[in-house]
């Protein structure tokens, strides 16, 4: 067993070691210090208490959308749309704002009114992208990827069209919301608790739901054999549209956030690429709920991090994506050698 | 098993952790060494764009170097300011980034980034900003917010897009003549205007005939392209070319229309196009380039960031046009026009003289002017005022294209 153990780790330790390396040897290519590349990352991210906020803030996001993968992914489903869920959950957060904007009503029933409408308008385009699958027999990676584009031209037609400034035809974005409709913020901060706390408690629903429910339990069969989950007597279809329910809104309060605290408008990026950032932690972290905070956090880190890159050393940002990719590649290389050696030896 | 094969996490954070252990003590002394109260005065800029973009991103950019070499000031920078380049990130907080480094002063340099300007200038009343291109703290504009520790500045373009627009009259056959739009906004709609005034007038005094004048704006929609989000502007400048217009002039951060006007000459019909932004910017296909109307943000950004340093700064709302007795003195005029190697010694001529006029008084912002959709812009002989330039709500009638977005 301990042998078993320190096999395992030995094989971790080579793809980070690898993914750094492959890091690196880029950065030496192009004339740079990897030293001082990392050392710049990390101070970058953990350097200051308001640098940790920022990190924060792009963790909140990132971890609801992660949150929301675990549990399609534990259907054995791939939400590639998750991207698109994002945005149409920032679509109609914008849009409850605008239709409560003048009311009168108190702001901070505004803001959940909002909030809850992103969850529900990402959850029905998850819903959409399940139907394609169940009803449509069309395969949830290229649904997903259909919708995607569509929600991204709905983004931008609304931005050049209905909701444009007054005349304006920008990609800048709408006009941006009075402060009292953004989500409360902590002082000098752009971090707002109640988004942290809104993800750390979705994280821990997720992960409860999936380790400790017999909804779970049954939502993991068919992942793992969906045939063979039905013959059971699970309805499968179902529990396939609950997931993409799930995580549809979650990805939709990840979109909310990003309209109610960090942007306070609707823009055309307005996802952040959060989306596809998810996708890449769920599969780093093996759809395993435990791990969705800390690796969320350094993917988060490497993002805001990055941005030290161009400012101290004349480098792109882009960096902390090749970075972020080399680890998810060489992590699943590593688990393919390492399988492929257990079956050798058995 | 498969939970040991997660632990990776636990190993990335906590070789982070050793990388920052081991850079700690270094990062600690680097202060320590350049305490000394002669330090340089730091002020940091923000590019919407690539800081090499050979155009307005590029001008910023030089013009951040010339207050360097002025003041022995030193410039932090960060280029692709823009959500589509750097996902997640505002303004702000990228200007915050700048000010840990050091910064004592900001400039916004983009229109683009206004919201996070005026966001950044509200948290830090400390630091002192500069908005290019807006009216925030114009106490005659419509937007105006008292805000001690902003200024504005914005060359008045309208005499390059002039000139330019001078220039591709003069020098276009077919009499259609393209204008690269990026988004729609009042500064762009004025600048399109210019140039459709300039190009009209130097049409007229050559001879010919204002009804064969064509002027087409189409637009992008944003300052640069921006690949599923924005319309392509080489497929613009394609369409301008291959349907008869022979000029087509930038708008746009970066002149790719002159990519285009190389291809369809080297297809047998002789095109041209006219750069923006940065004084070389010609410089990318100088065989069909009639000229650049360019800003020199150097001077300008030097006296601001001067009285910062000195602490006379006042919040100010500085437009400014060329310095008439050289348009091309880059150390006094913050607007400019580069001839290109393509316009003709005539065309040259005529734009010299065109010139010549522009200094001597003559203002094509002058009445009868009417708007796109046909009403009342400006009586006979009614000359524009600064707002009615600066806020010119539609295309001025003449010209096609959208003066709002559908």
């Amino acid at each position: 067993m301990l042998k078993a153990r320190l096999k395992n780790l030995a094989f971790q330790l080579a793809a980070l070691i690898l993914a750094f390396g492959a890091v690196s040897i880029i950065l030496i290519s192009a004339g740079a210090s990897p030293w001082e590349a990392y050392k710049n990352m990390f101070l970058g991210s953990f350097g200051s208490v308001r640098k940790f906020a920022e990190v924060l803030v792009a963790f909140v996001p990132l971890l609801l959308v992660t949150a929301g993968l675990l549990v399609t992914f534990s259907a054995g489903l791939w939400n590639i749309g998750v991207e698109g869920q994002v945005v149409m959950g920032a679509i109609v957060t914008t849009w409850v704002y605008r239709l409560f904007l003048e009311s009168g009503w108190n702001p901070a029933l505004i803001i959940v009114l909002a909030i809850l409408g992103g969850m529900v308008g990402g959850a029905i385009w998850a819903a959409l992208t399940g139907l394609l699958k169940t009803f449509g027999g069309v395969n949830e990676i290229f649904g997903g990827l259909g919708m995607n584009f569509v929600a991204t031209a709905w983004t931008i037609y609304l931005i050049f069209g209905p909701w444009k400034r007054p005349g304006v035809a920008s990609m800048s974005g709408t006009e941006p919301f009075p402060d009292e409709f953004s989500l409360p913020l902590l002082a000098n901060l752009r971090l707002s608790p109640w988004a942290l706390a809104l993800g750390l408690i979705a994280i821990v629903i997720i992960y409860f739901l999936l380790q400790g429910t017999y909804f779970g339990l049954r939502l993991k069969a068919v992942g793992k054999n969906f045939r063979a989950a039905y013959l059971l007597g699970i309805p499968t279809w179902r529990y396939s549209l609950y997931s993409f329910l799930i995580c549809g809104a979650l990805a939709g309060a990840a979109g909310a956030v990003q309209v109610a605290a960090v942007y306070h408008r609707l823009l055309p990026s307005i996802s952040s690429g959060y989306g596809y950032l998810g996708l890449m932690v769920a599969m780093l972290i093996n759809y395993q709920a435990i791990w969705a905070v800390p690796v969320a956090l350094l993917f988060a880190a490497l993002n805001i991090g990055s941005i030290q890159l161009p400012i101290v050393m004349k480098l792109d940002s882009s960096l902390s994506g090749v970075l972020q990719g080399a680890l998810v590649l060489f992590v699943l290389l590593m688990e393919g050698a390492r399988q492929k050696l257990i079956k050798r030896a058995s | 098993m498969r939970k040991n094969f997660a632990r990776f996490a636990m190993f990335a954070m906590a070789l982070m952790l050793a990388l920052s252990a081991c850079g700690q003590p270094a990062a600690t002394q680097a202060p320590a060494t350049s305490a000394p109260a002669n330090e340089p005065f730091v002020f940091g800029m923000l590019y919407v764009g690539p800081y090499n973009d050979n155009g307005w991103s590029q001008a910023q950019y030089e013009g951040g170097l010339y207050v360097e070499k002025q003041l022995g000031a030193k410039m932090l920078y960060l280029d692709k300011v823009n959500p589509a380049d750097r996902p997640g990130t505002t303004p702000d907080q990228l200007a915050e980034e700048l000010v840990a480094k050091g910064a004592k002063l900001i400039i916004f340099s983009s229109d683009d980034m206004k919201d996070g300007a005026n966001a950044f200038a509200k948290a830090h009343p400390d630091i002192n900003v500069i908005m290019t291109s807006g009216d925030q703290v114009w106490a005659d504009g419509k937007n105006y917010t008292a805000t001690p520790n902003m200024t504005n500045i914005m060359g008045r373009m309208e005499y390059g897009k002039m000139i330019a627009g001078c220039a591709s009259a003069l020098s276009s056959k077919t009499g259609q003549i393209g204008y690269l739009g990026p988004l729609i906004n009042d500064e762009t709609r004025r600048l399109a205007a210019s140039a459709y005034l300039g190009a009209k007038y130097c049409w007229e005094k050559a001879g010919k005939n204002a009804a064969d004048l064509k002027f087409k704006v189409d637009w992008v929609g944003f300052w640069f392209h921006i690949p599923g989000t924005t319309t392509d502007p080489v497929q613009i400048s394609d369409n301008f070319y291959t349907t008869g217009y022979d000029v087509v002039i930038s708008g746009i951060d970066n002149p790719v229309n002159l990519g285009e006007a190389q291809k369809q000459t080297a297809e047998g019909t002789p095109s041209f196009g006219l750069a923006y932004d940065y004084v070389a910017a010609c410089e990318a296909a100088p065989d069909v380039c009639l000229g650049t109307p360019y800003f020199n943000w150097g001077p300008e950004y030097t006296k601001a960031i001067a009285s910062a340093q000195d602490g006379s700064w006042k919040s100010q709302f500085i437009w400014l046009g060329p310095d008439w007795s050289n348009i091309n003195n880059l150390d006094t005029s913050l607007v400019g026009f580069e001839n290109g190697p393509a316009l003709s010694a005539d065309a040259a001529t005529a734009v010299k003289s065109f010139i010549a006029e522009l200094a001597g008084g003559l203002n094509l912002w002058t009445g009868p002017l009417n708007l796109q959709d046909g009403s009342a812009y400006l009586k006979d002989g009614e000359v524009a005022t600064d707002q009615q330039v600066w806020y010119l709500p539609q295309l001025l009638e003449g010209m096609e294209g959208l003066s709002a977005s559908k």
